[in-house]
């Protein structure tokens, strides 16, 4: 009764002012300083980005040349010139051989974590697993990967780096594949339960489909990830100065290894290479990052 | 519109069919598709129904009615195994279906399903174009060949096919919410089914949407038996011709299970209903 009552009884002949200098002057400065600070934050964040990218840029810039990507890696590093073949090879190969490992592994943990073990001991054990190994730092990895498989095997190889990216980006592929998965409506396993479907096709035919932009993107970053880590490479590859296309036989070398070896020398010519080295390798995660966005908006679900 | 017409002619008819008197209503007295006998439904060590026994019959509608919590749903859902997944579910008694018991240890859920289909209180079709969407049922169940003929075919039965044939490559889920509902149960009657049920499949549409679907309803009931949970009593009212009254009801240790109250004819439910409670919910009184 009184909510029905009050607006009849309010003096309703006067205009509302809507402008905003009708608000108080409070609520017009909490404004402003929102406004502010949240302005202030994407600076801050983007000024690091921006001097990153135009520092390596600048440094990099000056020893890129088709010569660079193409020339073996000088045996000495005083040595002016001389490029990072081997090492763009070592790390295509060893980021693509880690990823062969990794993702189909991790894609199918994940779908044994969130279509067949939900909440069971043995899957909430893997997933404690998979967080714990996700805080394992790179270089304990690397040790673990020297011992389990270098001292194995007795040589340092590409294959050897391989293992100990996989391993790091295993977790990162099932705990991010699962998050998608997790996110295909539980209707439609319902609806294609309904029509007569088993799980394992209604896993391979709708649940797969419908995570499949998210999981490729979610893949495609931990490769990028995994191809700027040093540690593991430095510790498990060895050092090469030529291309070795062969991950399982003799010494390898990847680009991050390459730019901890030569920036830490005091030979300016050895600093250039590193410069040009880490221009490569983020041009080289820049196009992984590419793709997976284009994969993804690729398989997106489209609304018409 | 054609499908106002259609929309006065056929409610009238089932209105006349759902008393139960005429020579329609007699000769559906022949052996019901399922049946259920003392049916309860567990989750876990609680029991959700209790004890229900009703016959469906074949090629008419059933309406399962009642308040929220009365456990429609879940009779329902245990009518194809759809509770098979939850933890816990258990179904005590027995749910024929020709005689046989689905619970029976050797019967496959696969099996019960592909023959008794469902469609959901929400559309919820694939995120996959229309055609694809129609076509997944005859997929996975290794129909190969013409498949564009099955796809016109269910759209056609559906009352899709004019609005949507030119756009069959088209996201499902570009469509409206009832022309997506219309698509779901274009894609349950793909795979030829005996038996439809349906969980309050106009909740989410709007009123002219309803009016299609239900009409598309009593279209089906030619070639299809329909079990349909609704909270709408007039909907009930208008496209079943039996209905079934569940209520909630607390036992002595305060415990609340789902309850078969009444089931009998619709017309004959609604007018003359034999128990006080089947009264009160219908006469708003109650719920």
């Amino acid at each position: 009764m009184t909510v029905t009552a009050a607006p009849a009884t309010r003096p309703t002949a006067d205009r509302p002012d809507l402008t905003r200098a009708a608000l108080s002057g409070r609520r017009r400065f909490t404004n402003r300083l929102a406004t502010a600070a949240i302005w202030g934050a994407v600076l801050l964040a983007v000024v690091p980005l921006a001097l990153v990218t135009y520092t390596v840029v600048s440094k990099g810039a000056g020893v890129m040349s088709p010569s660079f990507l193409t020339e073996d890696i000088p045996n000495s590093y005083r040595r002016v010139g001389g490029g990072m073949a081997p090492a763009i090879i070592g790390t295509l190969l060893i980021t693509g051989a880690a990823a062969l490992m990794a993702i189909p592994l991790g894609v199918f943990g994940a779908i044994y974590l969130n279509e067949y073990g939900k909440q069971r001991p043995l899957a909430r054990l893997i997933r404690l697993m998979a967080d714990v190994m996700t805080g394992v730092p790179s270089i304990v990895m690397g040790l673990f990967i020297y011992i389990a498989w270098v001292r194995l095997v007795g040589q340092f190889t590409g294959f050897a780096g391989a293992l100990a990216l996989a391993c790091l980006m295993l977790p990162v592929v099932i705990r991010s594949s699962e998050e998608m998965l997790r996110l295909v409506p539980e209707e439609l396993r319902q609806a294609s339960m309904a029509l007569g479907a088993r799980k394992w096709k209604t896993t391979l035919t709708v649940v797969l489909p419908a995570a499949i932009s998210g999981i490729t993107s979610g893949s495609l970053l931990a490769v990028a990830r995994a191809a700027g880590e040093t540690a593991p490479i430095i510790i498990v590859t060895g050092i090469a100065f030529s291309p070795n296309w062969n991950l399982f036989d003799g010494s390898n070398t990847a680009l991050p290894a390459q730019i901890f070896r030569n920036a830490s020398t005091s030979f300016p010519a050895a600093q250039d290479r590193a410069w040009g080295a880490a221009l490569t390798l983020i041009v080289i995660v820049l196009g992984f990052t590419i793709i997976a966005r284009f994969i993804s908006s690729r398989f997106a679900i489209k609304e018409r | 519109m054609a499908s106002n017409d259609t929309d006065l002619t056929t409610r009238p008819s089932v209105a006349v069919h759902a008393p139960g008197s005429t020579a329609a209503g007699a000769e559906t007295t022949t052996a019901p598709v399922m049946q259920l006998r003392d049916v309860s439904v567990y989750y876990g060590s609680y029991e959700a129904v209790r004890g229900t026994s009703m016959p469906i019959q074949q090629n008419q509608v059933t309406a399962m009615i009642g308040p929220s919590g009365c456990g429609k749903s879940t009779v329902l859902r245990a009518l194809n195994r759809m509770n098979d997944p939850i933890p816990g579910a258990r179904v005590s008694g027995d749910v024929l279906y020709h005689g046989q018991d689905l619970y029976a240890r050797d019967v496959d859920p696969i099996q019960v399903r592909r023959r008794i289909g469902m469609v959901f209180q929400k559309p919820n079709p694939f995120p996959k174009s229309i055609y694809d969407n129609v076509a997944y049922g005859l997929r996975i169940n290794g129909i190969k060949g013409r498949l564009d003929d099955h796809v016109e075919a269910a759209l056609t039965q559906a009352a899709l096919w004019d609005e949507v044939k030119d756009k069959l490559r088209k996201s499902a889920l570009a469509l409206s919410g009832g022309q997506q509902q219309r698509l779901c149960i274009a894609r349950t009657i793909a795979v030829k089914p005996e038996v439809i049920l349906m969980d309050e499949p106009c909740s989410a549409l709007d009123p002219i949407a309803t009016a299609k679907i239900e009409d598309l309803m009593f279209e089906l009931t030619n070639d299809y038996t329909i079990v349909i949970v609704t909270h709408n009593m007039q909907q009930a009212a208008r496209v079943s011709h039996y209905t079934a009254f569940f209520t909630a009801e607390v036992d002595d240790k305060q415990v609340r299970h789902g309850r078969l109250v009444e089931f009998s004819q619709t017309g004959k439910l609604f007018t003359n209903p034999a128990d006080k409670r089947t009264e009160d919910y219908i006469t708003g009184r109650f719920g």
